[in-house]
C-alpha cells in the first residue's frame, strides 16, 4: 500500500529578527544598510530540520519531544498553515488539523449556527455538516442549548461543542495537537475514544501530546523530536520508552543522561516528585541531588511549574540566599512545595540552579511532572479548562440581605468534611 | 451511492507541500471547493451585525445621511459646486452609495491578515474567503442605503425634478455594483498583503482612502471636470462604476465606452495581481504573528 503521509527532507526556517511585527521603516533601513550586514543568519532559527518519514492508511501516530523540538511546526507545515523553507510533502488524501478546539468560534451566534461556521472552517461541506448535524449536538450533550449564543455557554459545555464538530470531521487524515488537555477527566476519556473510532474506521491520525498515557493506549507509531530533528520512529513503546529513559520529560523520575556534557561548576544529576495529600491540601515532595564539579559562587535553585501545554503557573524558590557551597561537592536536597489548589492537568516541573537569577548554571526543562486527578472543589459538576485559569481560589458567599442566618458555605470545609460545621 | 462518491474522489485527492518560489496564479478552484465557506462566513456577518441590535442596521442609513447634510452644505452651498442638474442630497446619497460600500470594504478588508492572524495561524482555508465574504456582506448595508435613496427620489419627483432613470439605465445598477464589489476585493487583497509585509502600512491605508474620495467624482459631477482633465480621473477606477450607479438611478452621469472598458480592465488587472500578492503573502504571514 501506497503511504498516506511521505515527508521527504522537511525544513522550516524562522527569521527570528523578523518576528513581531516587521515595517517599511525598518527594510528601508534595511536597503541602506544592505552594502555593511552583519552575519545575516545569526537569527535565523530551524524550527525544523530535515524532517522525513512516512505514514501508512490507518495508523496512529504520536509525535513527543520537549517543548521546542519542533512537533507544533510539524504539524502546521502539515495543515498548510505555514510552508516549508525546503523539502517536499505528499498527501494522498484530505487532511483536517485540530490544533485549537473551537477555532473561529463567533460569541454572538448560537450553537447550530457555530456547528456549521465551525464546520466550515475545518473545510466540510455544507450538506457534510447538516447529515452530521444530530450526532454532532448528540456528543456534545448541548441539546436544549441549541438556539442559544455561546457566549452564555459554560465553559465545559463550549468546549464539547467545538470539540463534537472536530470529532465529526471525516478526513482521511487528521492531525491533533493537545486539545485533549481541555475539558473534564470524563470527557477527555470521551475524546480519546472518539480518536480510537476514528483510526478504527481506516484513518490516520498524527497526535502531538506530552500525555505519555494517552500516545501509550492510542499510538502504534512513535515519532521522536529533539531541537527540529526527528531523532527516532518506531514502534510507540519503544520510542516512548528511550524518551522516559533520556529524562525526556514527562516522568517522576529524571537523571541526567551521561551522554549529555556535564553543564557546569553545579549540575543537576537525579531528581524526582511525589505529590502528598488530598486536594486541595496537596504537598509537592521534590528530592534532588546536585554536584558542585568545579569551584563556584554559592548558589541557589528555583523551581518551575508549568501547565501540560507550558503555561508557567508558579515557581517556588525555597531559599532566595545562594545556600549550596562548591566545597560540599554533593548536595542531597528535599524541597516540599505547599500546592494551590491546582485544576486536574498534568503539571511539569523545570528546575533552575545558579549563583544568581540572571546567571543560569543549569536548567533542566519539564524534568518531571505529576498528574492531579482530581478537581480541588469536589461538589463541583462541570470541568475546568485552561480559559479560567489552572488555580482555584478558596472563596466564600453568604447572604449580606436581612432574612438569611445561615453560616456561609465555605471551600475549605466542603474539601474537608472533618471540620465542617 | 453518494458515500462511495466522495470516498473515491478523497482517494484521488493528493496534496504536495512544497515550497513555492516566485509569484504563482490565483487559484480559483480551490476558492470554488470552499464556496460553503464563504456562504457561511456571510451568514456569519449578518446574524453577528443584524440580529443583536436594532440601532446597527440604522446607523448605515443615519451615517450616509449626516454626510449627504454636510456636503449639501459645505459642497452645494458654500462652494456652490454644480450637481448635473440634480437636486443636491439626491446626487450626494447617489455617490455616497458606491463610495461607502467601496470604503467600507477596503477599511475592514485591508486588515485581514492582522485581524484574523489567530485564527489563520490555527487552521487553513483559502484565506481570500474571508475578505471576499466582507465584500459580500456589505452589500446588505448599501442595500440599506437604498431606502433613503428612493425616498428623497420619491419626494424630489413630486416636487418636479427632471429625473428618468429609464428601464434600459437600471440594468447599469447591478453592472456598476458587480464592478464595485470586484475592485473592493482587489483593492482589499493588495492593501491586506501590504500591510502584512510592513505593519506600519495600515496607517498608510487610512489616509489612501480618505485621499481616494477626492479622486471620485462624489460630491462634484464628472461633468463639471474641465474636459482635458477627465481622463486623469477616469484612471481612478472607481469613478466609473460611480457615475454609472449616477446614470443608472438618476439618469444623469458621464459615462463614455472608453471610459467604461478602462475601468473595468483596470478592476480585473488589480484582481488578478492583487490575489498573486496576496497569495504571496499567505504562505508565511503566520510566521510573524
Amino acid at each position: 500500500m501506497k503511504p498516506i503521509i511521505e515527508v521527504e527532507n522537511v525544513s522550516k526556517r524562522f527569521r527570528l529578527g523578523h518576528l513581531g511585527a516587521p515595517t517599511l521603516r525598518d527594510a528601508v533601513r534595511g536597503w541602506f544598510r544592505r552594502g555593511r550586514r552583519d552575519a545575516p543568519d545569526a537569527h535565523d532559527f530551524w524550527a525544523l530540520r530535515d524532517v522525513s518519514f512516512r505514514v501508512q492508511p490507518g495508523e496512529i501516530v504520536g509525535i513527543i519531544g520537549r517543548n521546542g523540538a519542533g512537533k507544533s511546526t510539524l504539524l502546521k507545515v502539515l495543515s498548510r498553515i505555514t510552508e516549508p523553507t525546503a523539502g517536499r510533502i505528499k498527501l494522498r488524501g484530505r487532511i483536517a488539523s485540530l490544533l485549537e478546539v473551537g477555532t473561529g468560534f463567533h460569541p454572538d451566534l448560537t450553537g447550530r449556527e457555530n456547528i456549521f461556521l465551525n464546520g466550515a472552517i475545518l473545510g466540510m461541506r455544507r450538506a457534510e455538516i447538516a447529515r452530521k448535524f444530530d450526532d454532532i449536538v448528540g456528543f456534545a450533550e448541548v441539546g436544549e442549548f441549541l438556539d442559544t449564543p455561546v457566549k452564555r455557554y459554560s465553559s465545559g459545555m463550549y468546549v464539547r461543542l467545538a470539540f463534537a464538530v472536530a470529532a465529526h470531521l471525516e478526513p482521511e487524515i487528521l492531525v491533533v495537537d493537545e486539545v485533549l488537555a481541555v475539558g473534564d477527566a470524563s470527557f477527555q476519556k470521551k475524546c480519546l475514544g472518539k480518536m480510537g473510532d476514528v483510526a478504527r474506521n481506516g484513518r490516520t491520525v498524527l497526535f502531538v501530546s506530552h500525555n505519555m498515557g494517552a500516545v501509550r493506549t492510542l499510538c502504534q507509531t512513535g515519532l521522536l523530536f529533539e531541537r527540529g530533528r526527528l531523532l527516532k520512529s518506531g514502534p510507540a513503546h519503544g520510542v516512548l520508552a528511550d524518551y522516559l529513559a533520556a529524562g525526556g520529560g514527562d516522568a517522576d523520575f529524571w537523571s541526567r543522561p551521561a551522554s549529555e556534557p556535564a553543564p557546569g561548576p553545579i549540575q543537576f544529576d537525579s531528581a524526582s516528585a511525589r505529590v502528598e495529600g488530598i486536594a486541595p491540601r496537596q504537598r509537592l515532595h521534590v528530592d534532588l541531588r546536585l554536584t558542585s564539579t568545579a569551584p563556584h559562587r554559592p548558589a541557589f535553585l528555583w523551581i518551575d511549574l508549568l501547565t501540560s501545554l507550558g503555561v508557567p503557573v508558579l515557581q517556588a524558590v525555597p531559599d532566595p540566599e545562594p545556600f549550596m557551597e562548591h566545597q560540599r561537592g554533593e548536595h542531597h536536597l528535599r524541597v516540599v512545595i505547599d500546592l494551590p489548589p491546582l485544576v486536574p492537568d498534568r503539571y511539569s516541573l523545570t528546575l533552575w540552579a545558579g549563583p544568581h537569577c540572571t546567571e543560569p548554571m543549569h536548567i533542566v526543562e519539564r524534568a518531571l511532572s505529576f498528574e492531579i486527578e482530581i478537581s480541588p472543589q469536589p461538589s463541583r459538576t462541570f470541568g475546568h479548562v485552561p480559559e479560567h485559569g489552572f488555580l482555584v481560589a478558596p472563596s466564600s458567599v453568604a447572604y449580606v440581605n436581612a432574612g438569611h442566618s445561615q453560616a456561609p458555605r465555605e471551600f475549605e470545609s466542603l474539601a474537608q468534611p472533618s471540620s465542617a460545621a | 451511492m453518494l458515500v462511495m462518491a466522495e470516498m473515491s474522489e478523497a482517494i484521488d485527492h493528493v496534496t504536495v507541500i512544497e515550497p513555492t518560489r516566485g509569484w504563482s496564479a490565483p487559484r480559483w478552484r480551490e476558492l470554488w471547493e470552499y464556496r460553503d465557506l464563504l456562504r457561511i462566513l456571510v451568514e456569519r456577518d449578518f446574524s453577528s451585525r443584524y440580529r443583536q441590535t436594532l440601532l446597527g442596521p440604522l446607523w448605515f442609513i443615519v451615517q450616509p445621511l449626516l454626510t449627504t447634510l454636510m456636503f449639501t452644505l459645505i459642497f452645494g452651498k458654500m462652494a456652490g459646486i454644480p450637481t448635473d442638474g440634480v437636486p443636491g442630497p439626491l446626487f450626494y446619497l447617489c455617490g455616497l452609495l458606491g463610495w461607502s460600500y467601496f470604503a467600507q470594504t477596503i477599511t475592514a478588508g485591508g486588515l485581514t491578515f492582522i485581524n484574523n492572524s489567530h485564527l489563520f495561524s490555527k487552521v487553513y482555508f483559502p484565506r481570500i474567503v474571508v475578505p471576499a465574504a466582507g465584500a459580500v456582506s456589505n452589500l446588505f448595508a448599501t442595500g440599506l442605503q437604498l431606502i433613503p435613496v428612493a425616498l428623497f427620489y420619491a419626494w424630489f419627483a413630486w416636487r418636479g425634478a427632471a429625473l428618468h432613470p429609464g428601464w434600459a439605465g437600471l440594468l447599469l445598477v447591478p453592472a456598476a455594483m458587480l464592478q464595485l464589489v470586484i475592485l473592493a476585493l482587489a483593492v482589499s487583497l493588495w492593501m491586506s498583503a501590504a500591510s502584512a509585509k510592513y505593519r506600519d502600512l495600515v496607517h498608510l491605508n487610512q489616509f489612501l482612502v480618505q485621499l481616494w474620495m477626492f479622486a471620485t467624482p462624489i460630491f462634484y459631477p464628472m461633468s463639471h471636470v474641465p474636459a482635458r482633465w477627465q481622463w486623469l480621473l477616469w484612471c481612478n477606477p472607481v469613478a466609473a462604476p460611480v457615475e454609472m450607479l449616477r446614470l443608472g438611478l438618476l439618469g444623469h452621469g458621464t459615462l463614455n465606452p472608453p471610459a467604461a472598458a478602462a475601468s473595468a480592465a483596470g478592476t480585473l488587472a488589480l484582481l488578478l495581481t492583487g490575489w498573486m500578492f496576496f497569495s504571496r503573502a499567505e504562505r508565511t504571514v503566520t510566521d510573524s504573528a
